[in-house]
Order: structure tokens, then sequence, then C-alpha cells
């Protein structure tokens, strides 16, 4: 490193080192504690000094040796036989290579997703269903956003319309859960359908500050209409769900009805529920990824991707843009009702609270995050997005700000999401011969 | 080229568009017959690409009548226009970027497939036949057009001049009667246009298709018209043969200026 390098390294290194003093200084080095009827200023703990002025070294060091360092490692990059693209693209390459193996490769995913809860401790099984509640949210979204291009912001409020149809019919009919599953989703994708409408004239930032304005009407409404969905104070006591008319719980709430427990002779255990929950949110999962992975490749996920791309065009090949941007809204709603009535189920509580415009950005978030339209990528970050705020839990003042700063790296590292979705690819006979075979591979980031 | 049974496929009657006090297109007459390349030409702003609006429903005619086939379609949506038969490509190109140029053929097909969602969703046998000959009919425009090969790419990475072939492919699988195409010559060079010569007039001889043409190269429109219209300022100024506008003093006059 020559001395004009080293230098410029210097200053660079000083001047982050001084906005990093000022910065951290002022909202971690000093305190307000309040004294009779004001404030005043004290210093912070001298740990959280000590931590400090250890920062404020490591980041010195680093900003002065940040080339050599960044030579190193591109050096270390170059050596190791990596493959050019990420672990996950080899992945998704080599499953269009070989289906036989991806479909085995599945069945032992699957194998495994479903005996691990009963290995794993309740907590986890507790937070993996959360998980897979946001799992199904961000495919909803998915169809919306990432493949119809349509930014919606108000996407929890489809959530909300199913896990209240559940909540209410629970408690003015007395339906059960399997019922109202459907009917939730129904009843989501009315909603969605009837919202639709006064929106599609709409496009980009005008139709995001609409459907924000959506979102949050269902919840205020809940909110508000206190005579029938109890305002502020929820819905408590939603039943769980039944597994063919089995309950969960230690006796029986229905009359001549039989405990899960009692019908096969076991001891009681209230692990079983939280199991039984994981896996039948396993199972809409799964439901969900199949079903859009099939619309994916019909001309109606096709139409949706044409839209985005360009609606002009579309229309001018005959495609009912009206049709489209409804059908995809719908859709999209469909599955918020449907994770929505599991929502209810699962916590037996729910009041406007759950659906606040946070959730939407979480969810629109994980479909960034994971890499629009693509499948697998929702899934993972769906995933990373729900247990990482969990094992960040001491950090819980800074969650937001760790949250803000994995999106600013993530648009920096990888400014297409995670895993971005992959084209089909369709093989089509040599030619000559006029007959096609349809070799349509599974690829389109399943 | 016209043949003994041919009729009137398109038919407009003093087509009139104002934009506020504008007069873009002052009382248009056009009429196609069926096997016939119709071209219109004019100087830049002439209003070309506005009568080309009118026609396939982008906008609202202000005035006239347009007839497709004995039917009024003054007015319609583009999309239906566009199921009748007619589509049109566009001045700058408009093809799905991000999709596969295979996708782009398919996704045109729309109205032709079998769009059921349960019988997609559960592979019916009317559905896979339906996605196999759309497969079929993409497979073949794709072998005219010389792109087969790039099938898998996306469309947006292939070269101008095989975007132009591909958004020309794009409008042949819907099947329509009546091709527009806006300007489909500019940027392409002397090679590819010659190509584009051949394969507008295989489409008239081959494929049922009459075809409305927009373009600036005269020695393109010449050769492959069978009539001409030209458009000044919004008023038709001329129409006939090629020869007959070849020769014609205000058409020289409107292109080149007063002498």
């Amino acid at each position: 490193m020559n001395a004009v390098a080293f230098q410029n390294g210097f200053k660079n290194a000083a001047i982050t080192s001084v906005v990093f003093v000022i910065l951290a200084g002022m909202m971690m080095g000093i305190q307000l504690i309040p004294s009779g009827t004001g404030l005043s200023i004290e210093l912070a703990e001298p740990v959280r000094l000590e931590t400090l002025a250890g920062a404020v070294l490591a980041l010195f060091l680093f900003q002065l040796f940040r080339e050599p360092l960044s030579g190193l490692w591109h050096n270390a990059k170059s050596a190791l036989p990596l493959p050019e693209q990420g672990l996950a693209e080899a992945l998704q390459t080599q499953g269009e290579k070989h289906p036989r193996l991806k479909q085995l490769a599945i069945a032992f995913l699957l194998a495994g997703l479903i005996i691990w809860p009963f290995y794993a401790s309740r907590g986890s099984v507790d937070l993996a269903t959360l998980a897979l509640i946001y799992v199904m949210l961000g495919l909803g979204l998915n169809i919306v956003v990432g493949l119809a291009g349509l930014l919606d912001l108000g996407y929890v409020g489809f959530y909300a319309v199913g896990a209240y149809s559940y909540a209410l019919l629970n408690q003015y009919l007395g339906l059960d859960f399997w019922s109202c599953l459907l009917i939730g989703g129904l009843v989501a994708a009315f909603f969605g359908f009837i919202l639709g409408f006064p929106v599609l004239r709409l496009r980009g930032d005008y139709l995001a500050i609409v459907t924000l304005g959506f979102g949050e009407i269902i919840r205020i409404l809940l909110l508000n209409w206190t005579s029938i969905t109890g305002g502020p104070n929820g819905i408590s006591q939603i039943p769980k769900p039944t597994l063919f008319g089995l309950e969960f719980s230690r006796t029986a709430k229905e009359e001549g009805n039989v405990p899960f427990h009692e019908f096969f002779g076991i001891d009681y255990s209230s692990g079983y529920k939280v199991i039984f929950l994981y896996l039948l949110a396993l199972l809409l999962v799964v439901a969900t990824i199949w079903v859009i992975n099939r619309l994916l490749r019909m001309p109606i996920g096709r139409a949706w991707e044409a839209l985005r791309e360009d609606d002009i065009a579309c229309q001018s090949l005959g495609m009912n843009k009206t049709a489209i941007k409804l059908s995809a809204f719908t859709i999209g709603a469909a599955f918020a009702g449907f994770a929505g009535t599991f929502f209810a189920a699962r916590q037996g509580f729910i009041s406007p609270e759950s659906f606040t415009f946070i959730e939407s950005a979480i969810i629109l978030a994980i479909v960034v995050l994971g890499g629009m339209g693509s499948q697998l990528g929702v899934v993972l970050a769906a995933i990373i997005m729900t247990i990482l705020p969990e094992l960040a839990r001491e950090f819980n003042e800074y969650r937001m700000l760790m949250f803000g700063l994995l999106m600013v790296l993530m648009m920096i590292w990888r400014p297409s999401g995670l895993l971005p979705m992959k084209r089909p690819h369709i093989a089509l006979k040599e030619s000559g011969n006029k007959q096609t075979s349809p070799v349509t591979q599974p690829a389109k980031a399943a | 080229m016209s043949t003994n049974n041919a009729y009137t496929l398109l038919d407009v009657e003093d087509l009139t568009m104002r934009f506020g006090g504008l007069v873009a297109v002052n009382k248009v007459k056009l009429d196609i017959q069926s096997g016939q390349i119709v071209s219109i030409i004019g100087p830049n702003g002439a209003g070309k690409t506005t009568v080309f609006n009118c026609l396939t429903g982008f906008y609202k005619p202000s005035d006239g009548r347009i007839s497709y086939k004995g039917d009024n379609i003054t007015g319609s949506k583009n999309h239906q226009i566009s199921r009748m038969g007619i589509v049109r490509t566009f001045q700058h190109v408009r093809l799905f970027k991000n999709m596969t140029v295979l996708e782009n053929l398919l996704v045109a097909q729309h109205r032709h497939l079998n769009t059921g969602l349960l019988s997609g969703l559960f592979k019916t046998p009317s559905y896979k036949r339906s996605e196999q000959e759309a497969l079929d009919r993409a497979s073949r425009w794709l072998e005219r057009v010389d792109l087969k090969d790039m099938a898998n790419r996306d469309a947006g990475n292939l070269a101008y001049g095989q975007q132009r072939r591909l958004e020309i492919a794009r409008c042949m699988v819907t099947q329509p009667e009546l091709l527009m195409l806006d300007e489909p010559a500019a940027g392409l060079n002397p090679r590819e246009t010659e190509e584009l010569d051949e394969l507008i007039c295989e489409l008239r001889d081959h494929h049922n298709v009459s075809v409305l043409l927009i373009e600036h190269d005269m020695k393109l429109v010449m050769g492959i018209s069978d009539h001409i219209y030209v458009i000044n300022q919004g008023t038709p100024l001329a129409n006939g043969k090629p020869d007959e506008i070849k020769n014609n003093p205000d058409v020289i006059k409107a292109y080149l200026g007063e002498a």
C-alpha cells in the first residue's frame, strides 16, 4: 500500500469514526434522567461507553484496512471452487436438469417437515406455525405484487376479513373451523373483487395509496363496529380446529364430543394441539404452493405477468385488462382469507390490533426480499422474517433498526431479491418436425 | 393480388379525431379489401398513428364511422376490436421484455386458450390439448421468423431486428384477419427490410391476412402496396396505386415542399 493510498484510507477512516462517535454518542452514549420536574443529561454506564469505544476502534481499523481486506476476500473467493452462481441458483439449475432428483428432494423435505415437530420444542413448533402463516400471506401477495405488478399496501385487510369471518360466523352461527376455512377464503375473495373494481383504473403510486386506504378502512370498521365485532376488545374464545371432530382440549367443550387423547387412549398433552396446528398450517402451505405453481403455468398466470410487463400490448392482443387485474386481486385475497381463518383459529383471540399497516408492510417486505414473483424466494424470506425477530429478542428496541439495515443490505447485495424469479424453460422439438413436445420443465422458481 | 371473391374488410368514413381545439385527423376515408396490402404515408406528424389508434380502439374517434366486415366498431374497446381479428404492432416495440420469446407467443393466444381455472388446475385433456396447440402454433411462427433458437431467451435480450420480427409473430399467433403495422421497417438495416418485405407478402398470400401499413421507407411501400393513402396534416391528400402516388404533384409538394 503506497503512501497516498494510506493517507486517503486514513482520512476516510478518521471521518467515518468521527461521524460514528457523533451519531452513536448522541443515541447511546448519553442518558436522560428525570430529576425533579425536568430532565438532566448524564453519561451512560461505563459498560456501554466501553462498548462504544471498542466499536469506534473496530470501525476505524476496518476502514483503514478496507482495501487490502477486500482484496484478500476476492482472492479467497476466486480460490474456492464455488460455482459462479450462488448455491440456491445452482440448486435450481440442478433441479431443472434432474426432475426426478428434484421430486425426491421435495419428498424428503416434506417428510422431514412432517416428522420435525415431534422432536422439536413446543416453542419452536409454535414459531414455525407462525412462519407458515406468513409464507401463505407472502405467496398470496406475490400474485398481486410480484406477478401482476399491482402494488397493494392494504393486503392485511383481506387477512382481517378471513380472520373475522371465522370468528364472527363461529360466534353467531356456531360454524366450525373447516367450513369457515372455505367461507373465509370466499369472503376475502369477494372483498378483493369488490375493492378491486374502483382501483382498476389506477396504477403504481396511486394504486398503492388507495389500497393502503382500503386496508385501513377495514381495520377501522372492525374497530368501531363495536356491537358486532367487539371493537378494540376483539373476539375471544375462538375454537381451535378439530381433527374429524376430535378436540384437542383436556375435556370436550361440546356435549357428546370426545377429546383427541381420550379417543386414542393416550395421556393428555397440550403439545398435541401445537403439533396439530403446525401440520395443518403445513398442509395449507403445501396446497397454496401447489395451486399457485399451477396458476403460474396456466394462461391466467402468463396473462398476469404480461399485464405487469406492458398493459397496452396486452389489450392490443385482445386481453381484457380489467378481468385480468380483478382475477389477480381476487385470487390473492382468497389466500389471505385462508391464512386469516387459520390465524384466528390458532390464536383463539383476534382484535383489530393484529391487522395494522405494519403487517401489510412486513408481508410486502417478504415479497420484495424473496424476489418478486419467485415462490421459493418468498417462502425463504417469510421464514427469515419470522424467525429473525425471535432470535433477536434481546435487541428488542433495535429490531426495526436491524430490519431496515437488512433491507438496505439486501437492496445492495441482491437487488432482485434472495432468489429472483426464473423463467420456465419449454423445450421445442427440432425444426422440420411440426410436432412439438411440451417438456415443460418445472423451473419457474418452484 | 386480391382474389375474385374479395370483400370489404375495413371501411372508414369521415374519421375525425380532435384533441381540444387541435384536429389531428380530419375526415379520413379508408377502405381495405381482403387480401390487400394498404399503406398510409405522410410526413411526420401527419396523424397516421392517430388513425391507427382510432381504428384499434385506443382512442374514441370524435366523429366518423368505422366498420369491419360490415359491423360498426366505432368506439369499441381495444381488446374487443383485437378479438374480432384486428391486431397491431407499435411504433416502439412493445414486447413483454422479462418473459421468454415463447411465453410472448403463448400470452398472445390467451383468447384462444382454455382459460378455465379448474381445468387448468387439474390438467384436463381439453386443457392439455389447447396448450399443445398453442405451443405448436408458437413453434411454427418462431420457425418462420427464424427465432426458434431463441425460444427460451428473454424477449428483452433480443437484437432490435429480432424484436421487430417477434412482434409480428406475436400478432400472427392471434390469427388475425387484418394486421396493422406501425413503421415496421424503422431501425432495420437494408437486408432486414428486404426480409420484412418478403414476410409481409407471405402473410398476405399464404395466411389470409390483409395488411395496413404505416411506413416511411418509400422503396418498401411502393414495392408491396396494392393501394396507398397519403395524409398530410390530418387531412387526406391523395390515394391510389403506387404509380399514381409517385407522380402525384400534390404528394411531391407535401413531401419536398414548394419548389
